[in-house]
């Protein structure tokens, strides 16, 4: 029964970081210099009365709580407001971006996570050897590179074998779906391949610390003294217990999977999220920004939660 | 392992001899290799930035040159997209990159210090109410809340340092709450608290002497994470605009078609000054708190069979 406790928890956490995150954009974006109305009473000719009406059509002579309350009911409609930049509901805006960024980022995720994983457990099975040096300092190597800069030298490197931005070619002719599918692939492959080589390193070097922790437990004693085989001991045993922390901590880095968007669709101009908040922020775009931002938390809360649910099913000591 | 886990709580309870701040820097980096790379890595790129105005062999507000000039005898590195010299551009760059790093970690570990401490050594109803603040601001991801904040308050070189330092303190503050709570609870703690001693006098006198070197380490690793994130936000055009800093040069570079042009020399360079000190500190940090924490593991399994092998002392080699 501690189980259901521990998900009840789990998920009171994250409805109440969920209302923090909106609180936290209510008030950040209410601190803005000039609101709604005076941002539009810019134009020539403005009148009081002008000024007059638009308050009340925004709101903004109500008291603060209930134009908090009035944001809060919106959010709940999936109303995040109307984008300065092009007109259209945010939310329409930020749909579509989102199911762009999400294949993108999950591929590169995907792949950090299997080189990370495979690396890490080589580096502490073979521990001390040249082997394991190469592969911790390339990792912290990775670790270190700014993410646009790598991005950038991905497109050094590649200029001219792969396309450098954007996620279609426009001047394909009726393509077929075939077609269609590897001029994707042609386009996701070096966002991915950035998202990868930065977010490894880190994966390497926790999965190693995790690893080298559990072989020096007792119960890899035991199954070596069984004699099962280095293989089973490493898979079974070791890297199954080695897991648990691992979880925990990937579910930390989504923080830098979100950064890790923005800067990378940024250098490749992939359509995506992240995209869309380099935008906004050049156009001083606030509801997009603010939206997007409300996004990327809620995402980010979103995957910390199934870590947490992940990490009850894993871990058999949460469930006794 | 059960036995071996309760070592680290053994050799913490022992006081480590007294002993200056460099002095301990320099029982870190002996014995470890790692830790005195990271340590003259860091020091260089310091010097470099302290005597930046002497050795910057152009001015950085200067054209010399042809606009993308390739590296030449004159101009080691070639010159950027204004024709300025790019040597000249890194070693000022350098500088402030370094400031916004060290700034905003101080202010990172001011705020997460004074939440940990506070929370570990009065505990109860407090700890649970910081804590919590903190497990909230943990899960929402540092640079898109920078990106929302610098984009509101507007490009200026002591808001990007506010902002990087306001929101990077979160990790600082759970580290030093579990320190804190283990000091707290030391014999000549509770001695001094039985005299009478005040909360203040404790903690300045008792707690924060004992926590210091962590503040150190914290320090020297919030840098990397602070110029990390300083690159990011000048890439996303929200540095300010006349500070030239390793990431205005890397946003410069990307922005000014240098890769289109062929102009390498614009945009390697700065990327592997940001890598360079940013492993600099994480080695050297890795190694101090390495030092705190000397634990003795074993591994049972190893591709040369059977053997007992103790990991202390290698740094972060044996994270």
């Amino acid at each position: 029964m501690r189980g259901a406790d521990y998900v009840i928890k789990r998920s009171g956490f994250a409805l109440v970081t969920i209302f923090v995150a909106i609180t936290l954009n209510f008030l950040l974006f209410r601190a803005l210099p000039g609101n709604a109305v005076s941002n539009l009473a810019r134009v020539p000719h403005a009148t009081a009365a002008l000024r007059e009406a638009l308050t009340r059509e925004f709101g903004l002579d109500k008291p603060k709580w209930e134009q908090y309350l009035i944001y809060v009911k919106q959010l709940s409609h999936l109303n995040f407001g109307i984008s300065y930049a092009n007109q259209q509901p945010v939310w329409n805006n930020l749909r579509t971006k989102l199911g762009n960024t999400i294949p993108m980022a999950a591929l590169g995720t995907a792949f950090a996570i299997v080189i990370g994983v495979g690396t890490g457990v080589l580096s502490a099975w073979r521990r001390g050897t040249v082997l394991d040096q190469v592969s911790t300092n390339l990792a912290i190597a990775f670790y270190a590179f700014p993410t646009q800069w790598l991005g950038l030298m991905l497109l050094i490197l590649f200029a001219g074998v792969l396309p450098a931005n954007g996620m279609s070619n426009p001047f394909l002719f009726n393509p077929t779906f075939w077609q269609k599918v590897v001029d994707l692939a042609k386009h996701m492959f070096l966002p991915s391949l950035t998202f990868a080589l930065t977010l490894y390193g880190e994966y390497t070097l926790i999965v190693r610390s995790a690893m080298l922790e559990t072989l020096g437990e007792d119960y890899v004693l035991t199954a070596r003294a069984k004699g099962l085989s280095t293989w089973q001991v490493v898979r079974k045993h070791a890297l199954r217990n080695a897991m648990l922390p691992t979880i925990t901590l990937i579910a930390l880095s989504l923080g830098y999977i979100v950064a890790g968007a923005i800067l990378i669709e940024t250098v490749f101009s992939w359509p995506g999220i992240g995209l869309a908040v380099y935008k906004a922020v050049g156009d001083r775009d606030y509801p997009m920004l603010q939206g997007a931002f409300l996004v990327l938390t809620l995402s980010v809360v979103f995957f910390n939660f199934v870590a947490d649910l992940l990490y009850f099913k894993f871990d058999p000591r949460i469930n006794e | 392992m059960s036995i071996v886990m309760n070592e680290p709580e053994l050799v913490a309870e022992t006081p480590p001899p007294k002993r200056s701040r460099g002095g301990f820097i320099g029982e870190v980096v002996r014995g470890r290799p790692s830790a005195a790379v990271g340590a003259v890595l860091l020091g260089i790129f310091i010097l470099i930035a302290i005597f930046a105005p002497y050795i910057e062999p152009y001015n950085v507000h200067q054209q010399v040159g042809p606009v993308f000039a390739p590296p030449s005898e004159q101009h080691w590195l070639g010159l950027d997209d204004g024709g300025i010299d790019m040597v000249s551009l890194l070693i000022q760059g350098g500088r402030i990159s370094l400031v916004v790093g060290f700034a905003a970690a101080l202010v990172a570990t001011f705020i997460g210090g004074g939440i940990g401490i506070l929370s570990g050594y009065f505990g109860g109803a407090t700890d649970t109410a910081l804590m919590r603040f903190t497990d909230y601001f943990l899960v929402i991801p540092d640079v898109p809340l920078m990106i929302v904040v610098a984009a509101i308050w507007g490009p200026s070189l002591f808001h990007i340092i506010m902002v990087i330092g306001i929101l990077l303190w979160t990790g600082t503050a759970r580290i030093v709450r579990a320190q804190v709570k283990s000091v707290r609870e030391r014999v000549y703690v509770k001695r001094a608290r039985s005299l009478g001693a005040g909360h203040g006098r404790l903690i300045l006198l008792h707690v924060l002497p004992q926590i210091a070197p962590l503040l150190i380490a914290n320090v020297v690793l919030t840098v990397a994470v602070a110029i990390f994130d300083e690159t990011a936000l000048a890439f996303l055009g929200l540095s300010d605009p006349s500070a030239v800093s390793w990431g205005t040069v890397i946003e410069h570079a990307f922005e000014r078609t240098a890769i289109s042009s062929g102009a390498w020399w614009a945009i390697v360079p700065p990327g592997i000054c940001v890598a360079l000190v940013i492993m600099g500190c994480f080695l050297l940090g890795q190694a101090i708190e390495d030092a705190l924490n000397p634990r003795l593991k074993v591994a049972y399994l190893s591709v040369k069979g059977f053997r007992l092998r103790p990991l202390v002392g290698q740094g972060p080699s044996a994270l």
